[in-house]
């Protein structure tokens, strides 16, 4: 147990729709922040590139987002960035995930703190305002920027401006089960063609490889972070060893599902729910596989099985969350 | 009590709507005007204006903030009234309307200048209103039991009954504390003599004081230096004095009831401050989907499991809070509530079948009703009203159609009215033909001339028409927190100060004075 699981609440029942919303609130948010970075980078690193590299990295995004097929790769950075980020039919664009949080939001808002709700309020508003092709034209990256940081500034909030009790347990639980979603789907896509699979030596070769690894990384935010540890050398498996298992970067699927399992642990101490123990049980399962995991091992498996199978623990965990607290039957 | 005849009504609406003045018609150039620079384009009309008694004298109680206001530039206003609108969109103080399928969200519109009124004025609010709701709720009680009062004659029981908002599952059901109204929102009105007058009494979910208290807050914000000084009165304790309100309700065995405030959730239009409200009270905001009845109680669902209700605010209209009796239709209530309700096992605030009681044609009779249950004067006035299944009050309404106002007696929000003057005449033959199919459904009123309030409009200074509804809470006494929302009428000439019709609000300060 962590240190976040000694917590004493004021007020200890919390509606379970209440709990849903702080949940899906912080799951979007950490979705759109997902897609900024990755539309961001994606951008930015094809500038100086041509347009048949350009069109191989759309390729692994969409495969990373599960896109349906029919949006192909025909489409050029225009129509992936419109798509990723303003589309009303993509569930899944920036500004849609904004909305659904502020949807929540709302839902809420006598939950969160005044603070933590202008800032979402803010971010919506400034959505609307902005325009593709005026954003296009002008300084896409300052756009990408500004959505960043302004869901920087929401988990800034929730971290400083309200209690941390059961509440805010939801919303990290539903912060960090997303990022480990999205970034074993990310790295799913990365390492899906055979010639992106760590060899037995660790030299790599390609320049085009190098571009890749450094969108995968600094999508993650993880390049200096990576850096620090194994140099700018980068290579196929230190990249998947680091993504994966590193127990002390916030964008690690290990650092991910440790926060998932400390808060599902101190949400089942707090409200002493008969049911809790299946949840916190699954996610704990998944943290004990990736705290001890070997990279050799998981290769030796099959990458995309691991990774297939930790996005289907994430699913089970959510499921079980909902027939703990959300959902749960009542005997009338 | 004071009226005016609706013929004089009629030519001071013109007059507003003209904009001229009367009081001193060679005032056009702009550096002669006496109201003072910023005040350009302002006139004084039959209207009682709040701020003037005169062009070229404030009535006292504005005299330090019509020197401030001789002061600023208009830009100076310009520039905090977007910091208010600014305000206010970033906090999503916001209301719904819905004019296609999507709603959308607006700001309330806020002008940025205060509605004062005097401590001797507030002293006489106050009593009027105290009275006025002890006198209702002995009336609610009555109607759900003995009937006293229909038997006795005082009101007409045809009336009572026919009355759609009269619910008699209510009958014989008692209220705890027999406290029917936790909760009213009065609507009041300035005659041209300057007395307040009660136009409406919204018994059943009135709403509003979230603006009253948000706009409190803005004005703090944007105009700290003219606030300060003046001895305004404070607000801030309305939430701690609804909660004690609604903690009266309880059960005397239950030590620390659970009070929950419960809301249609986030189409309605009045979202916001049910948020609000639960924020200030910090009390669980429950839609009916999280709330369930069980073994004769009220449950809602919570992460570690089912947890007891004592104590409803609901913002659910009647129809709307039991499938199972009333609307079968509604998906918003809870199934099973009134009949926890009926065995006393959770409180509902207000009461349900208030509605009984604020109709348009009952409203009438609340001087009566004063009088029959504390034998006393009313102290706070009504507006004339004409009765239109009286044939005699009914042909006289017919034939003056384009002088007064006409309203559906169950309606609100400014809907379903006819207002004589600013009518066509094919309006008033449709009115016509609704009040002789259904004479119960309406009552009359002379066309009453709100009284006028300085406005920062479009860049300028005008008077815009105001009411005010102050907030009456029903606890263990009956208690008004000084102040209340004063509405404007913001198109230039309009008497109509509702939301859904393009009315805003103003911070209204009571002073201690």
């Amino acid at each position: 147990m962590g240190p976040e699981s000694v917590v004493v609440t004021r007020t200890p029942v919390m509606l379970s729709r209440v709990a849903d919303s702080l949940y899906w609130m912080s799951r979007y948010l950490e979705r759109a922040k997902h897609t900024a970075r990755v539309v961001d980078v994606h951008l930015d690193l094809m500038l100086d590139q041509p347009e048949s590299v350009a069109k191989q990295h759309r390729e692994y995004l969409l495969a990373g987002f599960q896109l349906p097929t029919e949006f192909g790769s025909a489409k050029d950075d225009y129509e992936l960035t419109r798509w990723l980020t303003f589309e009303a039919n993509n569930p899944n664009s920036i500004a849609s995930c904004i909305a659904a949080a502020r949807q929540n939001a709302r839902q809420l808002r006598e939950q969160i703190s005044t603070e933590i709700w202008q800032q979402i309020n803010q971010l919506y508003h400034y959505m609307e305002q902005v325009e593709m092709d005026a954003m296009w034209s002008a300084e896409p990256r300052e756009f990408y920027q500004n959505v960043k940081e302004g869901i920087h500034l929401f988990i800034r909030l929730t971290d400083s401006t309200r209690s941390h009790g059961q509440g805010y347990h939801f919303i990290q639980t539903g912060r960090f089960l997303e990022r480990a979603v999205a970034t074993a789907m990310l790295m799913d896509a990365y390492f899906a063609p055979e010639e992106n699979l760590p060899k037995e030596t660790v030299e790599s070769h390609l320049v085009g490889e190098q571009l890749i690894w450094t969108a995968l990384l600094r999508t993650c935010t993880a390049f200096e972070a990576y850096s620090k540890i194994y140099t700018a050398e980068l290579n196929g498996r230190h990249i998947l060893e680091f993504l994966l298992l590193d127990q002390e970067f916030p964008h690690s699927l290990a650092y991910a599902v440790r926060h998932v399992q400390l808060s599902l642990q101190s949400i089942a101490d707090i409200t002493k729910s008969t049911r809790a123990e299946r949840a916190y049980r699954r996610a704990g399962r998944l943290q004990a596989d990736l705290q001890y995991g070997q990279v050799d091992e998981v290769l030796e498996s099959g990458l995309h099985n691991y990774l297939k199978s930790v996005e289907n623990s994430c699913l089970q965990i959510h499921e079980a969350i909902y027939q703990t607290y959300i959902t749960y039957p009542v005997m009338v | 009590m004071s009226r005016m005849t609706s013929t004089q009504s009629q030519q001071q609406t013109m007059v507003t709507t003209e904009l001229r003045s009367p009081a001193n018609p060679t005032a056009t150039g702009q550096s002669s005007n006496p109201f003072g620079a910023p005040f350009e384009h302002y006139a004084l009309s039959a209207a009682y204006d709040e701020m003037f008694s005169a062009p070229d004298a404030s009535r006292p109680q504005y005299t330090m903030l019509h020197g401030r206001l001789r002061e600023l530039p208009l830009e100076t206003l310009e520039r905090r009234q977007l910091a208010a609108d600014r305000t206010f969109m970033h906090q999503g103080i916001t209301f719904t309307v819905y004019s296609d399928n999507r709603g959308t969200e607006r700001i309330f519109p806020y002008d940025l200048l205060p509605r004062i009124i005097t401590g001797a004025e507030w002293d006489i609010i106050e009593r009027g209103l105290t009275q006025r709701i002890r006198a209702i709720n002995l009336f609610l009680h009555d109607i759900y039991h003995e009937q006293q009062i229909l038997n006795d004659r005082v009101v007409p029981k045809e009336l009572v009954l026919s009355c759609k908002h009269y619910r008699t599952e209510m009958q014989g059901l008692a209220a705890p504390r027999q406290i029917y109204t936790s909760v009213v929102g009065t609507d009041l009105i300035r005659m041209p003599d300057g007395s307040f007058a009660v136009l409406e009494d919204n018994l059943r979910v009135p709403s509003g004081v979230s603006y009253m208290l948000a706009n409190r807050r803005v004005m703090k914000r944007v105009f700290p230096n003219v606030f300060r000084n003046y001895g305004v009165r404070s607000i801030d304790h309305y939430g701690r004095a609804l909660l004690a309100s609604l903690r009266a309700l309880a059960p005397a065995d239950v030590e620390n009831p659970t009070i929950v405030l419960l809301t249609p959730g986030i189409y309605n239009s009045a979202y916001f401050e049910h948020t609000f409200l639960a924020r200030e009270m910090g009390i669980p905001l429950v839609e009916g989907r999280d709330l369930l009845v069980h073994n004769d109680r009220i449950y809602m669902r919570t992460t570690s499991g089912l947890h007891q209700v004592d104590v409803i605010y609901r913002r659910i209209d009647d129809d709307f809070i039991d499938p199972k009796v009333f609307r079968k239709d509604s998906v918003l209530g809870v199934p099973g509530l009134f009949d926890v309700y009926r065995k006393g096992n959770v409180a509902v605030a207000n009461a349900i079948g208030n509605g009984v009681a604020d109709d348009k044609a009952v409203y009438a009779y609340i001087p009566r009703i004063i009088k029959y249950y504390l034998d006393e004067d009313p102290i706070v006035h009504n507006v004339e009203t004409y009765l239109l299944d009286d044939p005699k009050q009914r042909s006289h309404v017919l034939e003056n159609l384009s002088k007064l106002v006409v309203k559906a007696v169950g309606e609100s929000g400014g809907y379903g009215m006819l207002i004589g003057p600013h009518s066509t005449k094919e309006e008033q033959e449709n009115f016509r033909r609704q009040i002789v199919a259904n004479p119960r459904n309406y009552i009359a009123q002379p066309t009453i001339s709100l009284s006028c309030a300085p406005c920062f409009v479009e860049g300028q200074l005008e008077p815009r028409h105001v009411d005010l509804r102050p907030f009456v809470l029903y606890g263990e006494a009956i208690n008004i927190v000084p102040g209340g929302l004063t509405r404007v009428a913001l198109r230039r000439g309009s008497l109509v100060v509702n939301s859904s019709q393009g009315g805003g609000s103003k911070d209204t300060w009571v002073l201690s004075q």
